[in-house]
């Protein structure tokens, strides 16, 4: 298995920046390390084969490795407060939504090691006081709200443990109220911990809490709902500890006490804010006009943002270092297939500020990269099989995968309690973004997928094209906007550049209206909203509302981004559909085989003609490293009442796709029995161009595997030879009509 | 309900055999509809073990298990897997041994 794997700091990086790489090697085994700059990741012998070049640099030696553990789960710490130590009566109270309550020991809140509110191992409540525990023989159930609490009275000496549904079933066999004779528990210099306890932290709640409470006097249990009162009631006020609001500060990771003493925590790894809480009604959609409803904070004991590992070594970018795709290269062996090296992937991006700069630029998706990063639909789908039609094969590091959950999870992903995954980020090693990897998604042949097909483009460009070019990133796009566009006459995206923010989304919009020619060599793009955070780096966030491909649905009222605020979805819901911007949007998907494009009408336009210059066939890109054709995984199409200007030319639609490719949901309403490719019109990938007022230009290719035919027949065949005269055309400023 | 395997679709193995991947008759993918859709636990898996030059047939066990790996099926492509790996399920669910 996997000897070492790291990552870095960072994606992109500028000239005179650093960038730091974090390595564990698994039996802290010595690693040697270098820089390379990445040609060609693909390894298939039937293709140019994995290419890359040393970059000498002060990095380059020999490191002492050491195993760098990941611990993940989601947790709120707030420090000790002197008010904590003072209790002698006192009522610790939550609401609560467990979803995996039959787990084992789950907390909710803990003070020190002396008190804790959990969920046990019988799977009802647990209190802990001191030697003491109360334990409600219980089970609660999934996904329902509780309240839960446990009083001591000081005076007495007892401590009582109540376990309140907030629906109750005949029977009511999940209510439970326990008591004992407790003694005061120690609680100098206790922190207050949310969802976990203990050190290292340890039992990470599944589930989400709203509204905890403390309270310095026993409330009587049938007065525990006055706690959620606000107002509070007046008799309550001089002895409120805290009162935790987790709907204020939501797009950040603090929370907030809206008590005397005004409390703040802090959250880690990100668990999932803007969730509706336990008196959501359904009269309010959104959590910023109703937060009172969304008191919530769902957590997971999977939930990671930053692996938190230590550098190991840090790599200053020289000035004259060009832009474009790098790795750190770290190996303790030469092993066959590959476990003892991992390559980790960076972008060189320009220097900023420098503005005289290639005419040509590779937007790297790397916010595509971060949805994907260790997607586990094929250790974890039943359907994987069905839906690539083929065996799913695994690589040694899908296996590691498989072995390793705490590396953190995709946006395509669910929680283990079942949850939609809608954080990801890049502060982790993502052991599918890497050179020489094959996807378990990415058809027959290469099985390429986002990272390592988008290097199939920069090896053309550079291997075959022998053009200069600059490599930007979704990141650095959101960060600067069309700032960071203005330098280029024409840009080239990735294979599947799906994922955009609205700030990114603009600047294209803005750059392409301005005379900018953007090739779209890409399927699926511009689909999904996303946000990035106001104060973390390196993560993003989806909410998969509504409609389109959804590996798993958002809950009602839960459509809208924490980190920013907007309504998340599908472009297309937002009335921006892909096919407005691009002139195609997605319209069919499957991953077997790949099939090949025929000329259309337009294609005989005189508008068309640089297109096909020297391209005497009809038929297109019937061959190539992606499933044997230029046209498959996910394609795309024109919609004139989706926007698709009216001037577009249609150059080619691919035909012949096998029945495992079919039409996406959002394009029908009913379902009609005919989704699949040899019956459904729509199954096809237009390639298509059109021109724009200010002299830019749009051309589009409609197929995710469009790029892995581009080097064959040593990079002689039509889809490299449209391609080019596409590119050579675009960077010709002569305007198009 | 999932499709049971019925007697007239063997003949539909050797357009299988001919060609695993792609463009099937809707007789053929719904065969193998039943036999990719099968529950993970005990799912058949390919394993890289040399890359584009040799894969091992393994037993996914749905994380409660580690993936188990069948050292002695060992194929030089992927296409010769995927016919040993149709032959074991079509005995599994018809109890017919193909050649």
């Amino acid at each position: 298995m996997l000897e070492l794997i790291g990552y870095a700091d960072k994606f992109s990086v500028a000239p005179g920046e650093a960038i730091e790489f974090k390595v564990s090697a698994f039996k802290g085994q010595r690693f040697r390390a270098e820089i390379v700059r990445l040609i060609h990741g693909d390894a298939n012998p039937e293709g140019p084969g994995y290419k890359h070049a040393p970059v000498p640099s002060p990095i380059e030696g020999e490191y002492q490795g050491r195993n760098q553990p990941i611990r993940a789960g989601s947790f709120g710490v707030v420090p000790h407060h002197p008010a904590f130590a003072a209790l002698e009566s006192f009522t610790l109270m939550a609401m609560v939504w467990p979803t995996t309550p039959a787990k084992g020991r789950q907390a909710i809140l803990a003070l020190g090691d002396d008190l804790a509110l959990a969920i046990g191992d019988k799977g009802g409540l647990v209190g802990q006081i001191g030697a003491t525990t109360l334990e409600s023989e219980a089970p609660l159930h999934e996904r329902h709200w509780y309240l839960a609490a446990l009083t001591f009275d000081a005076t007495t000496g007892t401590a009582t443990l109540i376990q309140r549904p907030l629906l109750a079933y005949p029977g009511g066999a999940d209510a439970a109220m326990a008591s004992a004779s407790a003694t005061r528990p120690d609680l100098a210099g206790a922190d207050l911990l949310i969802a976990a306890e203990g050190s290292p932290r340890r039992s990470h709640l599944n589930g989400k809490i709203d509204s905890p409470r403390l309270l310095a006097r026993a409330l009587p249990p049938e007065r525990l709902e006055a706690l959620l009162v606000r107002p509070l009631p007046a008799d309550l006020l001089p002895d409120l500890a805290f009162a935790f609001d987790f709907a204020q500060g939501t797009r950040t990771t603090r929370i907030h006490d809206t008590g005397p003493h005004k409390l703040e925590g802090q959250l880690e790894h990100l668990p999932a804010r803007a969730m509706k809480g336990w008196c959501w009604s359904g009269e309010e959609m959104c959590w910023w006009r109703k937060p009172e409803h969304y008191g919530a904070i769902h957590f997971h004991a999977d939930d990671l943002f930053d692996a938190g590992w230590a550098t190991d070594f840090a790599f200053t970018v020289p000035d004259d270092l060009r832009s474009g795709v790098y790795a750190a290269h770290v190996w303790c062996g030469d092993a066959e297939d590959g476990t003892q090296e991992d390559l980790i992937p960076f972008f060189v991006r320009p220097k900023r500020g420098d503005r005289d700069r290639p005419k040509l630029a590779f937007l790297a998706p790397t916010a595509a990269y971060m949805a994907y990063a260790n997607d586990q639909n094929h250790i974890k789908g039943d359907a994987a099989e069905m839906v690539i039609g083929r065996l799913v094969t695994y690589q040694p590091s899908d296996i590691f995968l498989y072995d390793h959950p705490e590396l953190g999870l995709s946006l395509y992903d669910r929680h283990a309690d079942g949850s939609g995954v809608c954080y990801s980020s890049r502060h982790r090693p993502i052991l599918n973004m890497r050179p020489k990897y094959s996807s378990w998604l990415g058809a027959t042949g290469s099985g390429l997928w986002q990272f390592n097909a988008d290097l199939h483009i920069t090896d053309w460009l550079e291997s075959h094209m022998a053009v200069e070019f600059d490599v930007i990133t979704d990141e650095d796009l959101h960060a600067e906007g069309l700032a960071l566009l203005e330098p280029y006459d024409v840009v080239i995206t990735g294979t599947h550049p799906e994922y955009h923010s609205t700030h990114m989304w603009d600047a294209m919009r803005a750059w392409i209206d301005r005379g900018g020619r953007l090739m779209y060599v890409a399927a699926n793009g511009w689909y999904w909203r996303i946000a990035f955070h106001d104060e973390l780096d390196g993560v993003i966030e989806v909410r998969r509302a509504e409609d389109g491909i959804r590996t798993w649905e958002a809950d009602p009222g839960e459509y809208h981004h924490s980190f920013t605020g907007e309504y998340g979805g599908l472009w297309r819901r937002q009335g921006r559909p892909p096919q407005a911007l691009l002139g195609i949007g997605f319209m069919a998907q499957g991953f077997d085989i790949c099939s090949y494009y025929r000329r259309q009408p337009d294609s005989h336009d005189p508008r068309a003609a640089f297109v096909f210059e020297g391209v005497e066939d009809d038929i297109i890109g019937d061959f190539g490293l992606i499933g044997g054709g230029a046209a498959g995984l996910e394609l795309d199409a024109i919609r004139h009442d989706l926007g698709t200007p009216p001037h577009t030319l249609v150059l080619a639609s691919s035909e012949a796709h096998s029945d495992v490719i079919m039409l996406v949901n959002e394009e029908f309403g009913v379902v009609p029995p005919n989704l699949k490719g040899s019956e459904h019109p729509n199954v096809r990938a237009d390639m298509t161009f059109f021109d724009t007022a200010a002299g830019g230009a749009v051309f589009a290719t409609g197929s995710i595997a469009w790029c892995g035919s581009l080097s064959w027949n040593g990079y002689d065949n039509n889809v490299s030879r449209i391609t080019g005269n596409v590119l050579r055309r675009f960077l010709d400023p002569t305007p198009f009509s | 309900m999932r499709y049971q395997i019925q007697p007239e679709d063997r003949m539909l193995v050797d357009e299988f055999r001919q060609n695993p991947y792609g463009r099937h008759s809707p007789g053929l993918l719904r065969v193998l509809n039943r036999m990719r859709g099968a529950p993970l636990d005990g799912k058949y898996v390919l394993v890289c073990t040399k890359p584009f030059k040799e894969w091992k047939l393994a037993i996914h066990g749905d994380r409660k298990r580690p993936i188990e790996i069948l050292h002695d099926h060992v194929f030089k492509s992927r296409e010769e897997a995927e016919w040993a790996v149709f032959k074991l399920r079509w005995k599994a669910l018809t109890g017919e041994e193909l050649n």
